[in-house]
């Protein structure tokens, strides 16, 4: 049984089929569109998302399968106390493959122990977003045409923010990578992110608290929100949630040819402003993040196309 | 000091010096109706210093434990007075239930029954990681 809980379970060369398997959706759509019929997806969604939740859906249903899920805890039996493990096995009986988001990190680990049925992890708390990385990746391969020889910049909030963990791992694995991490002191990327992927692949770095000083070196700025849900306390999400915006006037510093990628929702870390400039990607990746997450539905469904 | 030979029975030697009391506690040695002598500090051309338990008697080991509270320890058998089996603990790469992960957000914190599990992350650095949520155990016990 396959599942999908890590970006790391898959190799550059998995990556690489879904990416094919991507655009040839892209070119050829009518091919796809009653691959899965008969087969249903299940969205355990026990926290909110309207993007994720809706683009696995919009995936299911554009390859001709069906699906069934609930969009919070308080509607499933989560609310009655039942554990993760159970309602996976239980949703294992009437789904073909599940996705499943949940606040607590490890908990689609957890599922995928008994559902029977392969499992996404659709984003565990501020651990980890593999399709996220998925869509990013597709992104920013229609981008650039390749993953090497580029300088990613990740700003905002790089310590909760999962999609960042999860994309520093992938894009660890290709040649002549640079990061630079731009946070605020508090926000920084944990520890284990810079010893056990960055350091441990000899991926040069830097860490600065300054987006205007390393806006001018970056090949992508990839912006994140500073999420509300992941504080405990309310005062330094205040404090902290407006450290980046990014505006005209400071692109203006930045490469022809940048891409800046988000993966929304935006609070206000992206002004509107930049929302005409062609170097703006954040509404291309939410439609990569469809046709790959319907790449990745082919795959652990093992259909044939 | 002569502590007398054992017939049958565990020697657990090579314990770093100082530790011998973790383990006396972690393995429920005290719940033991055997002869159990516990050598601390003796010299060692290889440590210098170290501890040593004798158990007269051949107990289950959880060598997953031991290896990780204190890796070097060599664990010898013995029957009918000879040496029977000989084996040196290295860290585990796996930790079930001897570890508790301390991150609020992960879901060992709330599922039932839910085992504590750490995979091993960096050997040289002894550093373990929840399963879970990748978190680092923060000490050990």
């Amino acid at each position: 049984m396959r599942h999908l809980i890590d970006i790391q379970q898959l190799s550059r060369e998995d990556i690489s089929r879904l990416i094919e398997t991507a655009l040839d959706i892209i070119e050829n759509p009518g091919r796809y569109s009653e691959v899965c019929r008969h087969k249903k997806l299940a969205t355990l969604f026990f926290e909110p998302s309207t993007r994720t939740r809706l683009s696995f859906e919009a995936a299911m249903y554009e390859l001709g399968g069906d699906v069934l899920g609930f969009s919070e805890s308080n509607s499933s039996s989560a609310a009655k106390g039942e554990s993760v493990s159970d309602t996976a096995r239980t949703v294992g009986c009437y789904a073909d493959i599940i996705a499943m988001r949940h606040p607590k990190e490890g908990a689609p680990l957890v599922a995928s122990r008994t559902a029977g049925v392969p499992v996404i992890n659709a984003g565990d708390g501020g651990h980890n977003h593999p399709t996220q990385t998925l869509a990013d990746l597709l992104t920013i391969y229609r981008e650039k045409g390749s993953f090497n020889n580029l300088t990613i910049g990740c700003c905002g909030d790089l310590k909760f923010g999962r999609t960042v963990h999860s994309l520093i791992s992938a894009m660890s694995r290709y040649e002549n990578v640079k990061f630079v991490l731009i946070s605020p002191e508090e926000l920084k990327v944990p520890k284990y992110i810079k010893t056990d992927v960055l350091e441990a692949n000899n991926i040069p770095y830097i860490e600065s608290t300054s987006l205007e000083d390393n806006i001018g070196k970056l090949d992508i700025l990839y912006m994140t929100r500073v999420q509300r849900e992941r504080f405990f306390n309310e005062a330094d999400y205040l404090r902290l949630k407006d450290s980046y915006v990014l505006t005209p006037e400071k692109l203006k510093a930045a490469k022809a040819d940048l891409s800046v990628m988000h993966p929304l929702p935006r609070v206000n870390e992206i002004s509107v402003a930049v929302d005409d400039d062609p170097r703006a990607c954040y509404f291309k990746q939410v439609l990569n993040g469809k046709y790959m997450r319907m790449a990745l539905i082919l795959k652990l469904l093992e259909v044939a196309v | 000091m002569i502590i007398g030979q054992i017939k049958d029975g565990i020697v657990l030697d090579h314990i770093t010096a100082g530790k011998s009391p973790e383990i006396y506690q972690i393995l429920c040695l005290d719940k033991l109706d055997c002869t159990i002598a516990t050598i601390q500090n003796a010299e060692s051309l290889k440590m210098g210093r170290k501890d040593i338990i004798k158990i007269g008697k051949v107990i289950d080991i959880n060598f997953d434990v031991l290896g990780y509270i204190d890796p070097g320890i060599t664990v010898n058998v013995i029957r009918d007075g000879k040496l029977a089996k000989r084996e040196r603990l290295t860290l585990p790469e796996r930790v079930t239930d001897i570890i508790k992960c301390k991150n609020p957000r992960c879901i060992s914190s709330v599922e039932q029954e839910l085992r504590q599990e750490f995979r091993l992350a960096d050997r040289e650095r002894k550093i373990y990681r929840c399963i879970y949520c990748d978190s680092e155990a923060k000490k050990q016990i």
